[in-house]
């Protein structure tokens, strides 16, 4: 009603001395220009733009079922604002040894079932990497990073993105503008848009959201890996970690200098596992101090 | 009092006459160009609201964005509507502070164009958000270290002074215009007659809207540096290649000026020929311009030598991938075309007087215009698809990036609304100041007061 208003106070202030009929027909024809542009739009248009999903296997749509049945039933109300603060005592670290991953990737698909991903989102994505021409390649498993230092959060306008006490990373999809701003600032490319209606956007409908687990997503927010937070909470290794068929990953309490390998299930020490394979940090130069820590892909032990 | 003029007041009277009607005829009289411009511009919005709206329903998706290259189109013409926005207030402030009297009449214009492109950067950033619904929460939660929120304060700032700007130095027109009954009688004069907030041309209100000016046009500097200067520092304060500089500021500030010179021109040649504004817009104006064009492209051009010659000497590894795709890979078109087609040549071509002359300064202009908005694309994008980790297990258009129809049918709307704004605002109101130019002809406030022409 107002602008209707204004734009034809507007109109009128453009058209000062104008008669009446003049007037009328400039109107008439500014109409015109509406309904032309809506019929041309509509020839432009011809396209759908929203993907083809492409169909999921029998076994996968049974668990899938199962696990939203789980999560729509099990939640504490204050879930959302415990999320905010860190599990008390703990500084999680991730440690991949390069040297046993095999590219097996049930890592990624169990992270994808888990986070509602689409087959083009990665919350944990298995590249393969070759540091020169004459290097042999290998396979590098790639989380979020979790930095200490991270250039994602100190962006984001309306601290959608937070850093918690025990250096997780967090996303709060019911907060987030999405801006993008985090995806443009993280070097690990470690974010992933919701471009379009997230993969079972109806399926997920009545389960309630989990700042912790990121579920369900939301079109239009920012996702990326949680290093599982919902599981740390029930006192659990990520899913990732217990996915991986090969030994890869080693997941644990820095503060309490141990982590578990998630395949075996076997404790060590973390400073002496970093101490004699070499590990390293991705990217260290740029100083994001990661809490994920690499044991290099090939070594003589 | 009508019976005291002597032959010079006589002479001035009519002169102020001419001056009062050649300045509001557009105003007041039906114009067919400008009437199909105005159509076709509402017709570019109505096509970029049509899509909008299904990018509403779709989602972010409807666009050639996707999770490597997150920005696009959209935030390279923020970045553009940001640097013309910059021409308006500074340099015109910094004219007037420096008392260079032959630019009083594209004052108003380079406001004009200030208020206009802001309103348009304010847009697009709404348009590029994935929840726009949730533009409060930036109000609500929005965190100081963000540069987002820095961008946000500083263009609204500048957006308000701009305003002012705009405003302040029209109350005396709007006074003319009333006291004649050039708008007609009823709401309209009325209207106006608020708009005017009492004023009388004393002396008085005289010095107080000079100093409130004078006050406004110094203000109006850092603002203006530091709105470039912030969104220079949105890409500056990310570690990726291409962005992590420390020359980012004064780079953007520097392109800024460029661009919107280049938009000036071409506008004051619309208003030259289709306002039929030939007696004040003159050819003096676009050789001026073309000078102060080419000594902003010179700075500019400096900023880029810095800006690709420095990271180019060292070759790091990850830059080196950025660089190959501006210098000869899939943006070597694209690059060279903006560095020598859209700055050097320019820059070359200007320094001679007879292509300083209105037409060929404009398509110059032009020219430099579309290599500005290429400029802009190239400081987005290439740096996007260039990212430290190897872009695998994505579908393989993910490592390029190319606008979709309805994006570019948004961003045409988004630039139509811009100048949408500056035409109407353009013809509303003189768009040349009136008052101003006629106290520097010297003409007494006793024959601007006259209610009769
Ligand atoms: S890896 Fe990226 S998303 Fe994760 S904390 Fe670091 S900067 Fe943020
Ligand atoms: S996209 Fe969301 S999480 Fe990322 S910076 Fe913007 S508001 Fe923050």
């Amino acid at each position: 009603m107002l602008i209707s208003h204004m734009s034809t106070e507007i109109c009128k202030l453009m058209s000062l001395n104008q008669d009446k009929t003049n007037r009328r027909a400039f109107f008439v024809k500014l109409g015109l220009a509406g309904i032309g542009s809506v019929l041309v739009s509509k020839w432009m248009d011809k396209t759908s733009w929203a993907p083809n999903m492409g169909s999921t296997a029998k076994h996968l749509i049974i668990a899938r079922d199962a696990y939203i049945n789980r999560i729509k039933n099990s939640l504490d109300p204050e879930i959302n604002v415990k999320a905010r603060q860190g599990l008390p005592g703990k500084k999680f670290v991730l440690v991949v040894d390069l040297s046993r991953c095999r590219n097996a990737r049930k890592c990624m698909e169990a992270c994808a079932a888990t986070h509602q991903l689409r087959p083009d989102q990665f919350h944990l994505n298995v590249l393969e990497m070759r540091d020169d021409e004459h290097t042999a390649p290998y396979y590098l498993p790639k989380h979020c990073q979790h930095c200490d230092n991270p250039p994602c959060v100190k962006v984001c306008p309306v601290e959608a993105t937070y850093k918690r006490t025990d250096g997780i990373v967090l996303i709060d999809n019911e907060r987030c503008i999405g801006c993008r701003y985090c995806i443009a600032a993280c070097p690990y490319s470690a974010r992933s848009f919701n471009w379009f209606d997230p993969k079972d956007a109806e399926l997920y409908k009545d389960v309630p959201y989990n700042v912790e687990r990121n579920v369900p997503q939301k079109k239009g927010t920012v996702t990326k890996c949680t290093f599982s937070a919902d599981c740390l909470r029930n006192g659990e290794l990520p899913y990732c970690v217990r996915a991986c068929p090969n030994g890869v990953y080693y997941f644990g309490n820095l503060y309490e200098d141990s982590v578990t390998n998630g395949t075996t299930g076997e404790t060590v020490k973390l400073s002496k596992l970093l101490e004699d394979n070499g590990a390293f940090q991705l990217l260290a130069e740029l100083g994001t101090k990661p809490s994920v820590y690499y044991l290099p892909p090939r070594r003589n032990n | 009092m009508e019976t005291t003029f002597t032959g010079l007041q006589q002479q001035q009277k009519i002169d102020f006459d001419k001056m009062v009607t050649a300045l509001t005829v557009v105003s007041r009289r039906k114009n067919k160009i400008l009437e199909y411009w105005i159509l076709f511009l509402v017709f570019c919005v109505g096509v970029g609201v049509y899509f909008y709206i299904k990018q509403l329903q779709t989602g972010l998706g409807i666009t050639g964005m996707r999770d490597i290259v997150s920005w696009g189109l959209y935030i390279s013409t923020f970045v553009l509507f940001i640097a013309i926005s910059l021409i308006g207030s500074l340099t015109l402030a910094i004219l007037k502070l420096l008392n260079q009297h032959w630019a009083t009449p594209i004052t108003r214009l380079g406001e004009i164009v200030a208020v206009g492109s802001l309103i348009g950067a304010l847009l697009i950033i709404v348009v590029d958000m994935g929840r726009p619904e949730r533009l409060w929460h930036i109000f609500v939660y929005g965190r100081l270290q963000s540069p987002i929120v820095w961008d946000i304060i500083v263009v609204n700032t500048y957006l308000i002074i701009s305003l002012l700007l705009y405003y302040l130095p029209l109350i005396p027109d709007l006074h003319i215009l009333h006291r004649r009954n050039l708008m007609g009688r009823g709401f309209k004069a009325k209207i106006i007659k608020f708009l005017t907030f009492g004023w009388q041309g004393t002396e008085e209100q005289n010095i107080t809207l000079h100093k409130a000016l004078h006050a406004l046009m110094i203000i109006v500097i850092p603002v203006a540096l530091s709105i470039h200067t912030v969104t220079a520092w949105l890409f500056a304060n990310t570690l990726r290649p291409g962005w992590d500089s420390t020359n980012f500021g004064p780079y953007f500030v520097s392109g800024a000026f460029v661009a919107g010179a280049a938009l000036m021109i071409i506008l004051i040649y619309g208003a030259r020929k289709v306002f039929l504004l030939h007696d004040y817009l003159r050819p003096l104006h676009f050789d001026r311009l073309g000078k102060l064009l080419v000594l902003l492209m010179l700075v500019y051009l400096y900023f880029n030598i810095n800006e690709y010659l420095v990271p180019a000497y060292k070759m790091r590894e990850h830059e080196k991938h950025l660089l190959d795709s501006l210098f000869t890979g899939e943006f070597a078109y694209l690059f060279w075309f903006s560095q020598f087609g859209g700055l050097i040549l320019p820059t070359f071509l200007l320094i001679f007087k007879p292509l300083r002359k209105p037409l060929p300064l404009t398509i110059i202009s032009f020219i430099v215009l579309v290599a500005a908005m290429i400029k802009r694309y190239l400081i987005v994008i290439p740096t996007l698809t260039h990212p430290f980790l190897p872009i695998q297990n994505y579908p393989e258009y993910y490592k390029h990036y190319s606008p979709t129809l309805p994006e570019v049918s948004i961003t045409v709307g988004c630039m139509a609304v811009v100048l949408l704004v500056i035409t109407i605002l353009m013809k509303i109101f003189p768009v040349v100041p009136l008052y101003e130019t006629a106290k520097e002809k010297g003409i007494p406030q006793s024959i601007i007061n006259r209610t009769q022409p």
